[in-house]
């Protein structure tokens, strides 16, 4: 029985801590330090679910595991259908992990509106559990998109200077890609008569309508990941964001797009996918190549690594799109070792920020000589980021590499050139900030990082260097689903292949 | 034969009664009666809604195919309750802090009630459009209840001009029809264009008449041009009433037209409904971005959402209208919440309702600026908020049908709307501390945005009951087919 409602437990669990945090009053003190408390344990309780979940998860099955399923708009069919497979489990993983590391993240650079502020990281956590464990499309649209709400007000209410203008952009540019992915989701409910992800996976529609389909999908999730040339929120978002903002939004939100090709472009509009592949391949070499020269010339640390973020998510898009499985692997393996290594980053940039409250390259310099044990923790970022081999970094681009030199050597060997691109920028900025003349008397007058600083970034550094050394740990959970889905995609693209353009039809008959 | 079955008009008959008793009390105790005669009318609609539960929800026809009695109506008119009742109970406070507590108040708004009740079980034409005037003409009152007042006055003239034109034109529409068809009785009506080969060219243009008229009356572009007028002069809880129920009165009235007598002529009127919602939701959506005044704003949003409603009664399916029904439904609570707030936008003893006056609300007024903010996500059509529900049942009727342009044009002036919902809650946000509203809400006021954010918030747990029961209502329409 406990199995039975361990995904809806551990979505709900944080709106939990939210009606406690609610009923906390008295002194602002007072209130503050319970809520941040409060948070605290929620997330790290639901982290335990997280992990318990990890073991229990059966990682010779393909298929989705701790199912849940029950009506809920019944004359429509759309039910509230939870479940977890290779693919999601480490999303999910990622999302509860990050959790607790930002509420401790903002445990002292959060002084106004603690409350609120702890209440929104609960929600946001909801949302994104339920995002990954939602195996129906409008649940799942209902989690993807509830993410707005809680990230608007983290960005508009506790961000930097322009954060009305980058909370607004990051709104309205993720709103105007998903509504077109509502419209999607419901031609598909109208033609297959369903809005269960499993029973969309088996009955693909006509070629033309894939087409369309899968350029309302595009537009929701290449927004989100985010591809080039609609990645322009995602610098002011990061700029702005307060640190655990970035933290959560390069963690965790990003990958909700790279999630989404793999739910459902690949699955359900096989023959579309195919079709644009060449075009994901360009834009995700664009991105590579043009946003690692705009992180060349950035003089904002958050501004940098926001636009390394795209660069990296172009690997995850192009090693998706192979469809190969060392591809789609190195895909998601990116996805977790970007989600861990930038928002360490972040976190990294969140605390120089603390202590002189500037991003901006020049202030710093010099800093290995006050403080040292930053200087080691950020080093091993940053080469994680590099992709050196030892780190997760290494594992996702050398995957997605692979994959990519077997569909198409000149796309891979572009893309590589962002390898020594990305290299350059990363060493640069390190170089910058730690090595060099102490200009800055206020800079080298900064202490080390305190006890919770570095707790959270060895924590960090303990996961990235663990995947990057037994990458098997993931791959070996992640590659039954890898499979099952590249197999039924291979085997829809001969069908379809076979009979021409004539799977259209009855499919909708036969479902309902 | 003379058919005398009074039982389904019960409930009107009732409310008649007790406005005539009211407007009797309220002659021989003066001015001060107004708050008893008000929560006596609060009771009156709620002991109203309960003899309308205790009914026999079965399809009736009584008082010579005047008037129909079904569970269409019977949700429709269980709806225009709830929101006499909301209306009624936000009233009170506001006009004794106005100072222009009368108790014909409580009078004109039961009167209002009983016209949208006639109007969503009228089963002819004539019928129909004494119940619209009944209630066109309270409103018309109402909305220059604040004499003193320029703007209301202005108002109220002008609401009334312009009703009154729009009235002409569905009269003379009527005139048409019946010219054309030879009969104002909705099933005559449609039995003799169900058999007709070609529709006459009068019949048509009759309908286009009646449809302006109509379209008057749910502000629906371009037809729509008195409504921010009269939202920003009328007296802000009158405004809050023509919000709540005008709307889902008219639109009950529309589609009860629509889909019964002129069922078989859907081709005809199809395009201008698609025509009219299009126009709404885009108009709704980008005029919205430029108001600074909270009323009119609103009552831009009430005219998107009016569009959208609209794409359900295009799609014209079953579907179609259980999800105008819900999206009705939902709008009304919705919208009670958001003038409970705007009601309560008060400073020492004036009102406040420029935009930025909300400025800063969040740490002023942290309840009532949350509430707001759960609203605004609602109305911007955000899951997991009821609002979002709304809309995609709505746009789930639309895609059955392939009506994929209404939709796309439906859903990108949405998130055009969601910027100016958002910046409400930027100003309330984002934005310093402004000065503190007065705090201390009457009790009526807590009851109804706890009430109406509770529902957006745990719609989506539950949604099983409401979204049957406006299946139910829809079918009633389509049982005939």
């Amino acid at each position: 029985m406990f199995e039975f409602s361990l995904l809806s437990a551990m979505t709900f669990l944080p709106l939990a801590g939210v009606v406690i945090i609610l009923f906390i009053r008295g002194e602002q003190e007072y209130v503050a330090r319970n809520s941040r408390y409060v948070a605290l344990f929620t997330s790290v309780f639901t982290f335990a679910f997280g992990l318990f979940m990890f073991l229990q998860f059966d990682s010779a099955s393909a298929e989705f595991q701790f199912v849940e399923k029950s009506n809920w708009f019944k004359p429509f069919g759309i039910s509230y259908h939870m479940g977890v497979d290779g693919i999601s489990l480490f999303f999910i993983l990622l999302s509860v992990f990050l959790t607790p590391i930002c509420i401790l993240a903002s445990w002292e650079s959060i002084k106004v509106r603690v409350k609120e502020y702890m209440i929104a990281f609960l929600v946001l956590e909801t949302f994104m559990i339920g995002t990954f464990c939602a195996l129906d499309t409008v649940l799942f649209y209902t989690f993807f998109e509830g993410v707005l709400i809680p990230m608007f007000l983290i960005i508009g209410i506790w961000g930097g200077q322009r954060r009305v203008y980058a909370s607004y952009k990051f709104f309205l540019y993720t709103l105007l890609g998903s509504v077109l992915m509502l419209l999607a989701l419901l031609t598909l409910y109208a033609q297959v008569g369903s809005t269960d992800i499993i029973v969309l996976m088996d009955n693909p529609v006509a070629r033309d309508l894939q087409m369309w389909l899968w350029l309302a999908f595009f537009a929701s999730f290449a927004v989100k990941m985010p591809m080039w040339p609609v990645h322009t929120w995602l610098p002011d978002a990061h700029v702005e964001a307060p640190t655990a903002g970035s933290v959560i939004l390069a963690g965790v939100l990003l990958k909700m797009g790279g999630y989404g090709f793999l739910r459902f472009s690949l699955p359900m509009f096989p023959e579309a996918s195919l079709f644009f592949a060449p075009m994901v391949y360009w834009l995700s070499i664009i991105a590579i190549i043009y946003t690692s020269l705009i992180a060349l010339v950035q003089e904002d640390m958050k501004k940098l690594i926001a636009y390394s973020s795209v660069a990296h998510m172009g690997f995850v898009t192009l090693g998706i799109f192979t469809a190969t499985t060392q591809g789609v692997e190195g895909g998601i393996f990116q996805m977790l070792s970007h989600g861990l290594i930038s928002a360490a980053l972040f976190l990294c940039v969140g605390v120089l920020y603390d202590r002189l409250h500037t991003r901006e390259i020049l202030r710093y310099g010099g800093l290995v000589k006050n403080m040292p044990k930053y200087a080691t923790v950020f080093m091993i970022f940053v080469l994680g980021s590099v992709g050196l081999p030892g780190t997760s970094g290494f594992i996702g681009e050398f995957l997605s590499l692979l994959g990519a030199f077997q569909v198409d050597m000149l796309i891979a060997a572009l893309a590589s050139i962002g390898v020594v691109l990305g290299a350059a920028y990363m060493l640069i900025l390190y170089r910058r900030v730690i090595f060099g003349v102490q200009v800055n008397k206020d800079a080298a007058g900064m202490p080390d990082l305190n006890n919770r600083e570095y707790g959270i970034l060895l924590s960090i550094i303990v996961l990235v260097l663990w995947l990057g050394l037994f990458p098997n740990v993931v791959l070996d959970r992640v590659s039954p689903s890898v499979d099952k889905l590249l197999t039924e995609y291979h085997s829809k693209l001969e069908v379809a292949a076979g009979f021409g353009n004539v799977i259209v039809g009855v499919e909708g008959e036969q479902v309902k | 034969m003379i058919d005398f079955n009074l039982l389904p008009l019960l409930p009107e008959i009732f409310l008649s009664l007790t406005a005539m008793g009211f407007l009797i009390v309220g002659v021989c105790r003066g001015h001060e009666s107004m708050q008893v005669v008000s929560w006596a009318s609060v009771l009156s609609y709620a002991f109203c809604g309960i003899l309308l539960l205790s009914m026999s929800w079965d399809t009736e026809i009584v008082l010579n195919d005047m008037f129909k009695f079904d569970r269409f109506a019977g949700l429709m008119k269980l709806l225009i309750l709830l929101g006499l009742i909301i209306s009624v109970a936000l009233s009170v406070r506001y006009l004794k802090q106005e100072g222009i507590a009368r108790f014909e108040y409580p009078v004109l708004v039961t009167l209002a009630g009983i016209g949208m009740m006639l109007m969503v079980s009228s089963n002819n034409l004539l019928s129909l459009y004494m119940g619209l005037e009944l209630q066109s003409l309270s409103l018309y009152v109402l909305a220059s209840f604040n004499r003193n007042s320029l703007k209301s006055s202005e108002a109220g003239v002008k609401y009334f001009v312009l009703g009154s034109l729009s009235s002409g034109m569905l009269l003379f529409g009527i005139s048409l029809i019946y010219g054309f068809v030879g009969s104002v009785d909705f099933g005559a009506i449609g039995n003799t264009l169900a058999s007709l080969q070609n529709v006459p060219f009068g019949v048509t243009f009759g309908l286009v008449f009646i449809l302006a008229g109509l379209a008057f009356k749910i502000s629906a572009v371009p037809f729509h041009m008195w409504t921010p007028d009269v939202y920003q002069g009328a007296p802000t809880s009158v405004t809050a009433l023509f919000a709540i129920i005008p709307k889902i009165a008219a639109m009950g009235l529309l589609i009860r037209l629509l889909f019964e007598p002129f069922a078989s002529i859907a081709d005809q009127w199809g395009q201008i409904i698609y025509f009219l919602s299009l126009a709404s939701m885009i108009v709704g959506s980008f005029a919205a971005i430029m108001q600074e005044n909270i009323k009119r704003l609103m009552a831009y949003s009430s005219i998107g959402n009016m569009g959208y409603a609209l794409i359900g009664v295009v799609a014209g399916t079953q579907g179609g209208v259980a999800a105008v029904i819900l999206y009705l439904i939902i709008y009304l609570v919705m919208t009670s919440g958001v003038f409970t707030v705007i009601l309560s936008m008060r400073r020492d003893g004036s009102d406040y309702e420029k935009i930025s006056d909300l400025r800063g609300m969040s740490q002023s007024n942290p309840v009532m600026a949350y509430a707001m903010a759960i609203l605004m996500f609602s109305m911007s059509g955000i899951p997991p908020m009821a609002g979002f529900f709304g809309k995609l049942l709505i746009f789930e009727a639309a895609i059955a049908q392939e009506l994929y342009i209404l939709a796309v044009f439906g859903v990108l002036s949405s998130v055009v709307a969601a910027y100016y919902y958002l910046r409400i809650v930027k100003v309330m946000f984002f934005e310093e501390e402004g000065d503190a509203f007065d705090g201390d809400l009457p009790f009526a006021r807590r009851i109804v945005l706890f009430v109406s954010v509770m529902f957006v918030l745990a719609f989506a747990i539950k949604p099983g009951l409401i979204v049957a029961s406006t299946q139910g209502a829809a079918s009633v329409l389509f049982a005939g087919l």
